[in-house]
Formats: C-alpha cells, sequence, structure tokens
C-alpha cells in the first residue's frame, strides 16, 4: 500500500517548496564540515570561508569520521548532509600527517558529488591578522569581483578546474541587476606555478578620476593563503551535460504584466466592501458635531454673561 | 580625456578576459616574475596586476546603463560567460493523466464552467460545487418511490454509499496517476508517495523479528506446565528455569464485614440475589420507592379533601387562609 503525503501546514508546505528543483534556481548554500582532526590552522582557514560566506553557509561543528570524500562509499554521509541542509556547495577540511591541512572543495548536483578538488594550505593569514581602515571593510552579501592571474589557470587541466570551483564558491548570489554602491571586494587568484594558486581577498576603494569610472585600489583585508593542488575529481561527461542544461524561459507569473510607462503592474482581487450592508455605531465623529456646538454656545453665553460686569 | 581613457579601457579589454556577468577578469598570458623571489615583493605585483584587472571589470562595469534607485545606481548585468553548472535538476513536465489521455484521444475539451448558478430546489444562486452547492443530495427530502424499487432498501444510505465509492474510486485513481508521474520523477514537490501497512516483500521490514529471550522463556514455562499436575512433578532441565507467571492473577474480596472494601462482597450477593429476584417477580420490592408512593398517595388524598371542603362556600376565601395558617401553625 501507498499512501499519498503532504504537508499539513501552508508554512511546511512553503519550506519543502523551497527545497524542490526550481527552473530559475537561487543562489548555492555552503557546507562547511571537518574530518576527525583538524588542525589550528584549518580551523582558522574553515572559520574564515563561513565569515566570508555567512548568509549563505552553514557550519558543522561535529567530528566525521566515516567521510572520505574520493572513495568509493566515503562520501555517503557526505550526500546526505547536502540533502539535510540544502547545500550544494562542500568545504571539508582534514588534517593527518600525510597530509597537512587538507582542505576538499566540492559541489553536489541533485545531491550527488559532482566534482571534487583537493588543496593543501599554505602560507595562510587569517582575517584577524590584517590590520586596515575598518571603514573600507567589505559588507555581507555584496558580490565580489574575482581576477585570476597567470597562463597555468588556461594550460594546466587542475588549476583550470580550481578557477572554476573557486568561482561557485565565492561568487555569491547570481543577480540581473547590480547595485554599484555594493561594489567592493575581490577575491585574486594568482597561479604561482602549475600546482600552486595564491589567493587573496581584497577590499576595493572607489577613488575620484575625473570620469564617470572610477579608479580602483585595493587593499588587503584577509585572508590569504596558497592553495596547493593535490587530487581532484571531474564530474562525468555525461552528468556535466545534464547540470548545464538551462531552462528556457522563466515561467510566467500570473497576473503580472510589466509596462514600459507603468512598470510593474499586478491584478489583485478586492472583495465588495458592501458600503450599504455596513453597521454603524454610535462612535461616529460626524454626529457629535451638535454636542461640541452645545459647548461652544454654551461658553460664548457665559462669556456675554461675564463681560456686562 | 574621457576618449583616452575609453581607448584604454578597449586596449585592456582585449588584452584581458572579462567576464561581467560573474564580474571576473582574468589575464591568462602574464608570467609571474617574482614567483621565485620573496613573498612581498610576489604580494605587491600580485596587488599590481589585480588592480588593473578590477579596472578593466569597472570600466566595463561602469560603461554600462544605469538605472537610479532609492538605493543607489543599479546596472542590469549580462548574462555570464562562465557557465556553472545547475544545483538541481530542472523541474520535470508531469505526464498526462489517464484522465487527460483518454480526453486527448476522443477529442475531448475542457470548458469552463460558471462559479455559480440557479438551483431550482431552493430557488437561489449557489456555488456548483461543495457543500451547499447546486442540485444538492442534501435538499431533496423526500424520494419518491418506484415501483422497480427493492423493498428494505433505504435510497438515502443508498446513495450515500454509492457517493463514498465514487470518491474512492476518483481517490485510487489520483494515487495511480501520481505513481506514474512518480516513475518519471515528475511528482509535485510537496507530495510524498510513502509504503504503508503492509510491508513490501523481500525488504527488513517484511521479514519476521528475532524472538527475544524473554520472549522464548516464557513460552518454555508455559510448555513445561502444561500437565496434569502443572509442572509440579517433571524432571526439569539443565539450566531451565520456573515460569515466570505462574497462572492467573486473582483477587479475592474480603470475607470479613466492614466498611468500604469489606462491604463489597454484600453488595455484590446482594446484586446477585437481586438479579434472582427479578427473573421470578416482576418488580422486586423496593422500599424507598414503596415509601415515596405512599407519600405522594396520602398528599393527593388530604388536598383532594380540602378541595371539596373549600368549593362548598366560596365567599370565605380569607378564612380558608387563616385555617391554613393555624394548621401549619399546629403542624410546626
Amino acid at each position: 500500500m501507498v499512501a499519498i503525503r503532504v504537508p499539513r501546514s501552508m508554512r511546511a508546505k512553503r519550506e519543502v517548496l523551497k527545497h524542490a528543483p526550481k527552473l530559475v534556481e537561487n543562489g548555492k548554500k555552503m557546507l562547511i564540515l571537518h574530518g576527525t582532526k583538524t588542525s589550528a590552522v584549518l580551523n582558522s582557514v574553515l572559520a574564515d570561508i563561513f565569515h566570508l560566506k555567512r548568509d549563505h553557509a552553514v557550519k558543522y561543528t561535529k567530528k566525521n569520521d566515516n567521510i572520505r570524500p574520493f572513495e568509493s562509499g566515503g562520501e555517503t554521509s557526505l550526500e546526505f548532509f547536502s540533502l539535510k541542509s540544502d547545500c550544494s556547495l562542500l568545504v571539508y577540511g582534514s588534517h593527518s600527517k600525510k597530509k597537512p591541512n587538507n582542505l576538499v572543495f566540492g559541489r553536489t548536483y541533485d545531491h550527488h558529488i559532482y566534482d571534487l578538488i583537493e588543496v593543501g594550505v599554505e602560507n595562510y593569514k587569517s582575517i584577524e591578522s590584517y590590520a586596515y581602515d575598518k571603514k573600507l571593510a567589505p559588507k555581507l552579501g555584496t558580490k565580489p569581483f574575482f581576477a585570476f592571474i597567470g597562463e597555468h589557470f588556461e594550460s594546466v587541466e587542475k588549476l583550470k578546474h580550481l578557477k572554476e570551483m573557486l568561482l561557485d564558491h565565492f561568487k555569491g548570489e547570481v543577480v540581473e541587476n547590480l547595485n554599484l554602491a555594493g561594489v567592493g571586494r575581490i577575491f585574486v587568484c594568482t597561479a604561482i606555478s602549475p600546482t600552486t594558486v595564491c589567493m587573496m581577498h581584497c577590499a576595493l576603494r572607489l577613488k575620484r578620476s575625473g570620469t564617470s569610472i572610477p579608479r580602483m585600489e585595493l587593499v588587503e583585508v584577509g585572508p590569504s593563503m596558497d592553495l596547493v593542488v593535490k587530487r581532484n575529481q571531474s564530474p562525468a561527461e555525461s552528468l556535466r551535460k545534464e547540470a548545464m542544461n538551462t531552462p528556457g524561459h522563466a515561467k510566467k507569473v500570473k497576473n503580472v504584466t510589466k509596462d514600459v510607462l507603468d512598470g510593474k503592474t499586478g491584478r489583485i482581487y478586492i472583495p465588495d466592501q458592501e458600503v450599504a450592508k455596513l453597521a454603524l455605531t454610535n462612535d461616529i465623529k460626524g454626529l457629535k458635531r451638535e454636542r461640541r456646538d452645545a459647548k461652544k454656545n454654551k461658553e460664548h453665553s457665559k462669556k456675554q454673561k461675564v463681560n456686562p460686569e | 580625456m574621457a576618449e583616452e581613457t575609453a581607448a584604454a579601457a578597449t586596449s585592456m579589454a582585449t588584452n584581458y578576459e572579462v567576464d561581467l556577468g560573474n564580474l571576473m577578469a582574468c589575464d591568462p598570458s602574464h608570467h609571474i616574475a617574482a614567483a621565485q623571489s620573496s613573498r612581498e615583493e610576489l604580494r605587491n605585483e600580485c596587488l599590481q596586476k589585480a588592480t588593473e584587472l578590477a579596472q578593466a571589470v569597472a570600466d566595463a562595469l561602469f560603461a554600462l546603463p544605469a538605472t537610479v534607485g532609492r538605493d543607489g545606481p543599479s546596472v542590469r548585468l549580462p548574462p555570464p560567460v562562465h557557465r556553472l553548472p545547475r544545483e538541481k535538476h530542472l523541474p520535470r513536465p508531469k505526464p498526462p493523466t489517464k484522465w487527460e489521455q483518454f480526453a486527448k484521444s476522443k477529442g475531448i475539451v475542457k470548458h469552463k464552467k460558471n462559479k455559480r448558478e440557479w438551483d431550482e430546489q431552493t430557488a437561489s444562486w449557489k456555488r456548483t460545487y461543495g457543500y451547499d452547492r447546486v442540485n444538492d443530495d442534501r435538499d431533496v427530502p423526500i424520494i419518491e418511490a418506484k415501483m422497480t424499487d427493492e423493498p428494505g432498501v433505504d435510497p438515502f444510505a443508498k446513495r450515500r454509499d454509492e457517493k463514498k465509492q465514487r470518491v474512492e474510486k476518483q481517490e485510487k485513481n489520483r494515487l495511480g496517476n501520481l505513481k506514474n508521474a512518480a516513475k518519471v520523477g515528475a511528482l509535485p514537490s510537496h507530495i510524498q508517495l510513502a509504503a504503508t501497512a503492509v510491508p513490501i516483500t523481500g525488504t527488513k521490514a517484511d521479514l519476521p523479528k528475532k524472538a527475544k529471550k524473554e520472549d522464548l522463556e516464557n513460552v518454555a514455562g508455559m510448555a513445561s506446565s502444561a500437565t496434569a499436575s502443572g509442572g509440579k512433578f517433571d524432571k526439569k532441565l539443565p539450566g531451565e528455569k520456573a515460569p515466570k507467571k505462574a497462572g492467573k492473577n486473582r483477587k479475592f474480596l474480603p470475607v470479613v464485614e466492614g466498611k468500604g472494601m469489606g462491604n463489597l462482597e454484600k453488595q455484590q450477593n446482594d446484586k446477585i440475589l437481586n438479579s434472582l429476584l427479578a427473573k421470578n417477580f416482576e418488580e422486586p420490592l423496593d422500599v424507598s420507592k414503596a415509601i415515596t408512593m405512599y407519600k405522594v398517595k396520602k398528599d393527593n388524598k388530604r388536598r383532594k379533601e380540602k378541595q371539596s371542603s373549600s368549593g362548598s362556600n366560596k365567599k370565605l376565601k380569607p378564612q380558608k387562609k387563616l385555617q391554613k395558617k393555624s394548621s401549619k401553625k399546629t403542624a410546626a
């Protein structure tokens, strides 16, 4: 026997629908978690990443001993966490003698591992270690710029992969309209060698240049680190093709039209007010005028009485 | 001046790849010279190059036509060049239901119906569906009998039954359609199909539960006591324990009479006696009831007597009252 199960309340239904596949998706959420052992450096790295993505991230603090992202069977709990927290970007930190300060960036498609890349963290400098004018501090939820420097990003396959991964992890929400006042930070990724990428996070300072286009100035705000690429796992070609599918057009919203002159207009239903049936109360202000007048007359007469004396 | 900067921007744009949708700029041709030198030099070179790239993005970004809103100027970004994978699959189209397939094959077109229609039975406008609708069965108080009707069948109940069956059938059809949709992964997102009651054969839920140690012990105890002597004279197996639950739990009432519990036995016996008497006689004697009956009879008799005495001389009403008072006083 099969029973049909639907959410009991409207609120629950809305919550379920938030997790449902959509034609136009909302921004991806990031899940940050770690293995059985993490170093102080890695703890700080994960905390900083969470800080950068605070509005679109979930951070788990418990140890996870059965996560091995690259091994078959080791990704099951990772996929489960992705489903549970509705996150499709994964950052997994682990520390061992063989692979110190190991960071695994991953993405999921339909809550199954899409691709993975493993990097080692070196030369790490945390957000706290930077001193700068706090007025420049990037604001939460602003869309960052990206700068990728170096020929290795084109020639080396693994770095190409890392570039896409970093872009997807830190780009923030996909927007059509960008508020120019929100421009204020940049991720600078430089390929130093075929295996190493230096990543920096800077604030943008918009200076007057005499034209409408401001002059850019960079102030390092941290974190910064070198990422040494180790292993990676690319998606299968068929899966990539499916994941890259784009919708033909967004679904039309009912009763809402867009007009050049009026802008966005909607048609809504307002029930008849039935003015004739309105219940009248004794508390209507208009009816109190008589009393007010009477009071006024009384005062007037009093004054008149006083005056002759 | 402006022309010069614009020219510079275009020249830069040719050097760098600018993806405005992602606010990204790449310089794939640049070779880091300071890679081997000190950290500070490397950092400076990175920042210098990044400033150029940021400027390239800004040039393209601020050149876009801006609309001034309440929170400042905003621009419309072009779609990103560098495409990234989706998070979840595209919503799949729902397969047609059985009825939709049938209607299509027969060329049945859906017509729009009015929401409200004139109801002849109640002479009023009513909705065409739901509670209090047009041609509602509830509005028919009488169903006229026909010659073909079977005797002993309640037409109202029959109608209710038929309705119930129709609803059940529709629910079954709905489930079937949903199952078909689930097969192609196009189940509406808020609906889940969950297995209930009978578990699917071969699954874990279908396997019988492993018997607990306690259950086994109970069974062993019961078997050993299934002799004429209740297992008293049977030989015990090595390691066998006495049955934990021996016999029934019985409760005896106290024999001695008294208050509370002691009184219960008497009540119980009374009950039995009364039921026996009730079988033999038509009505067992209830003393309290008999007394009240006797009193009522007596009262009625007195009232009648008084009425008859007062009815003879109507003019002496006040006197009657006096009499009453006096009689009461005497009674008190």
